[in-house]
């Protein structure tokens, strides 16, 4: 079974009210200098043996439809290698 | 009679009151199922607070892909009245029947209050029977209700009146604009984070402000007839 990663991030020009939170809790417990941006990670077993370029292509039109919002969130898709 | 559908997803909490404020406004209330694929003939469709499908993901994004969901964007996409309330709102953004999206709440916390609004736009079929300028009281209550829009698109609903309400006195949710509620181009989809139901009754209400969301749709309705 191939992997494949899908991070979806706030947009930058977001405020990102969860990274906000936990930012001020580090900061809390001493850890200086620390500024957090909180996303979301999926992780996709796609079938079979080896991630084709079109099985990559879905993956990607997928994050565009569902798994992010692209008005505020930007994503990234990779194949993770085992 | 006119008929207004009310959807109910799973996590839906005031399809109940919503279903209820239009019974006591003398229209008739057609439950709709998100696993249907059928709209049953209404004249309009109120999707409703809550939580659909947990607010897993983003709010309003899985409910954005039932069954129903997909009527409802071919009717609206017609001009069929659909009027999102709250958690009904951030799927109506979901789905791109209305601009931009919602995000948690500036100050990080469930807000829950009597809300004043200002009425900007009375040109869609949820507010033609109110005035430009107004002030109406509807409660509040969300945790992710922060209206946001990239520039572009904030300038086109300033520019071509799709700003329906905006927050008076307090923006209770760091809100783009102090924006509460908007609108399509066409004027026959609204959205608002306030909940107009649950201003009907003096029993439980702090006005009756909601009422008039109803009357616009009775007036709009029989306009068209």
């Amino acid at each position: 079974m191939a992997r494949v990663i899908v991070d979806v991030m706030p947009k930058p020009e977001i405020l990102d009210p969860q990274g906000k939170a936990v930012t001020g809790a580090l900061k809390r417990l001493g850890f200086e200098g620390l500024t957090v941006r909180q996303g979301k990670r999926f992780e996709i077993t796609v079938e079979g043996d080896e991630v084709t370029p079109d099985r990559l292509d879905e993956v990607r039109d997928a994050a565009e439809k569902l798994l992010a919002n692209t008005v505020i969130e930007a994503f990234d898709v990779r194949v993770e290698n085992a | 009679m006119t008929r207004v559908g009310v959807v109910t997803f799973p996590g839906s909490l005031d399809d109940q009151d919503a279903a209820r404020a239009v019974t006591v406004m003398g229209l008739e209330a057609v439950p709709l199922w998100h696993a249907a694929h059928d709209l049953e003939g209404v004249d309009a469709v109120i999707l409703p607070g809550g939580f659909s499908y947990g607010d897993y993901l983003r709010c309003g994004a899985i409910a954005r892909f039932s069954p129903i969901m997909s009527e409802i964007i071919d009717a609206a996409n017609q001009g069929l009245p659909v009027l999102g309330i709250c958690n009904g709102f951030q799927v109506l953004c979901e789905s791109h029947l209305l601009p931009g999206a919602l995000i948690r709440n500036d100050r990080r916390t469930f807000v829950c209050r009597d809300q004043r609004l200002e009425v900007i736009s009375r040109d869609t079929v949820w507010t033609c029977a109110m005035g430009e300028g107004q002030e109406i009281d509807i409660v509040l209550k969300n945790g992710e209700g922060r209206y946001i829009a990239d520039e572009e698109t904030l300038a086109r609903l300033e520019g071509e009146n799709q700003i329906v309400f905006r927050y008076s006195g307090l923006n209770p949710n760091g809100s783009v604009n102090d924006i509460a509620g908007v609108t399509n181009r066409r004027g026959n989809v609204v959205g608002l984070m306030p909940h107009p139901e649950h201003n009907v009754e003096e029993l439980t209400g702090p006005s009756l402000d909601g009422r008039l969301f109803f009357e616009s749709l009775a007036s709009f309705l029989s306009a068209r007839v």
